[in-house]
């Protein structure tokens, strides 16, 4: 099998880096049990008064229910327009496919400071057109979030489509196919489990954005990462401990899951 | 064979994004470069400005040292847990790849927050120093330059993972026999067969942590406190606390120079199949 592992030194500083990966993860689980209203430790006094404020503070349930909407929206969004466009340059691979892509995976390399400022550009632009999509708005908060997350859902999709036999898609088109029977009888179906990779991170990457989200929302659409952050900048809230234990359970609990089932499915193939 | 109904059809799958891309984000980028040469008159002051202002260089200095700081620690860091995570037992890979992936999928947000609450005064380290009586007055750990480094470093060592890993994992096994096969020690292969094989992945890896932490902005925000202002963090107070618009977007244009100039370093030496983005 594999000749080379790792000795007692490669495994410590591995050791090591993973203790300063998870540490500040474990930090706040007691943070948020702390009876104080201020950042502090428990100190013996353990509350839940913190977990209560998510679900009585109206502001807590109402960005929760905000960045869930915008993040729904944002990913079936971003998908569909992702899909569509890899599946045109998969199944036509135009001379300047390559060049197609790298633009098309620009809002993930510039730095999120120059999108947000740009995007602040285009929504103040557009508040003077129409009061529904624009600055401080949920369905211009949308409009940033595709910009942002369509880069991830390109790379995802091209890489299950890469995986996909040409050779069937030729036969079908050799037996007479259209395109569009090719593409929705053919293509799809393969990479339906890219497809659904790329629909959950474009939704939990909406669900976390911040960077741009600052810069193009106010006071009316307040999403969870933008109330988040009002709560760590100003007066540390420990409300924000609380829902960092809950995401990061859950998190984790996924993270395990997948790593089970994934292993249970290829397990049998040995 | 290119028929102008395929062409059509092209046109009817592909169209849709690029349509939408270059309207809601290359035209606005366009008008933001604009206000950079308009804004508060027309003509390069802003540019002459950004060059001659020295708050803008220290936070241009500032940054270059940062991250340059942060990438170096945050390679090495990657490249120890990558290492195991591709060439462990199968337990200590699954450890590797969890202590990688649930930082990962965290928010930046909660992570940030996790430091916070480790490092700040009345956080666990200082009060478990205090209570051991180790010191008496709290350490300042966050809201400095070293908060902003161990918070950038723990955001970005996953991202320096995955094109370390796949160069990793792309080794001819072989070697290794041959290498161990003449006599050398298991920390002579590491040395000088592992590493220097992996040199892509390296080169992948420092560009990309590099390319992310120039534009970095919530992290240093958060654990700076305002003390040790980023390039991003400036525009943003350009933008929102002292309306300067036009030094704003002269700060964004040379920022993306800057990037543009660094991913084309990244696709000459490091050919981007290699760095896998996608994980």
């Amino acid at each position: 099998m594999t000749s080379h592992r790792p000795g007692l030194i490669a495994l410590t500083a591995a050791a090591l880096v993973a203790v300063f990966l998870l540490l500040p993860l474990l930090a706040v689980v007691p943070v948020s049990f702390t009876a104080a209203r201020y950042l502090s430790m428990p100190n013996g006094n353990y509350a839940l008064t913190h977990y209560r404020t998510l679900f009585t503070n109206p502001d807590w349930a109402n960005s929760i229910l905000l960045s869930i909407r915008i993040g729904v929206v944002s990913s079936a969004l971003a998908t569909t327009l992702a899909t569509l466009f890899c599946v045109g340059i998969w199944m036509f691979r135009p001379r300047f496919g390559a060049a197609l892509v790298g633009f098309v995976l620009l809002p993930m390399i510039v730095p999120p400071v120059v999108s947000a400022m740009t995007l602040y550009f285009l929504l103040t632009g557009l508040s003077q057109v129409s009061s529904l999509v624009g600055f401080d708005t949920w369905l211009g908060v949308v409009l940033a979030h595709v910009v942002m997350i369509v880069p991830f859902c390109v790379v995802l999709i091209m890489v299950s489509l890469s995986q996909v036999d040409r050779r069937i898609d030729l036969a079908a088109r050799g037996m007479g196919a259209s395109v569009w029977q090719r593409a929705t009888r053919i293509i799809l179906p393969n990479i339906k489990f890219g497809l659904l990779t790329a629909a959950m991170l474009s939704f939990v990457l909406s669900w976390e954005e911040i960077g741009v989200t600052l810069f193009i929302t106010s006071v009316n659409a307040i999403t969870l990462p933008r109330l988040m952050w009002s709560g760590v900048r100003d007066n540390i809230d420990p409300a924000i401990a609380s829902i960092s234990v809950i995401l990061i359970v859950l998190t984790t609990l996924v993270l395990i899951i997948r790593m089970v089932y994934s292993s249970l499915r290829s397990a049998p193939k040995h | 064979m290119r028929k102008p109904l395929s062409s059509l059809s092209f046109l009817v799958l592909a169209g849709p994004l690029l349509a939408f891309l270059t309207l809601v984000y290359l035209i606005p980028f366009l008008g933001v470069a604009q206000w950079s040469i308009t804004l508060p008159e027309p003509g390069l002051t802003q540019y002459q400005r950004l060059a001659g202002d020295p708050l803008v260089l220290s936070v241009f200095l500032r940054t270059f040292r940062i991250c340059a700081m942060v990438t170096v620690i945050t390679v090495i860091a990657a490249y120890m847990i990558a290492y195991v995570w591709v060439r462990g037992t199968p337990l200590q890979q699954r450890l590797a790849e969890l202590c990688i992936l649930i930082p990962f999928w965290i928010s930046v947000l909660t992570r940030a927050f996790g430091w916070l609450a480790l490092l700040s005064n009345r956080g666990l380290v200082n009060s478990w120093l205090q209570s051991l009586g180790f010191i008496s007055e709290p350490l300042t750990l966050v809201r400095n330059e070293f908060g902003v480094i161990i918070g950038m470093t723990h955001f970005l060592i996953p991202f320096a993972v995955f094109p370390l890993a796949s160069a990793m994992r792309s080794l001819d096994e072989r070697v290794f026999l041959a290498a161990r096969g003449m006599g050398a020690g298991p920390l002579r292969i590491f040395w000088k067969v592992f590493v220097p094989m992996t040199f892509s992945g390296i080169i992948g890896a420092t560009l990309i942590v590099f390319v992310f932490a120039l534009g970095f902005f919530v992290t240093p925000a958060i654990l700076g406190g305002g003390r040790s202002v980023m390039v991003a963090e400036l525009i943003y107070l350009r933008m929102f606390q002292s309306p300067d618009w036009g030094l704003g977007a002269a700060i964004s244009v040379t920022l993306v120079v800057i990037v543009a100039a660094l991913m084309a370093l990244l696709f000459r030496y490091a050919r981007l199949g290699d760095t896998g983005v996608s994980k």
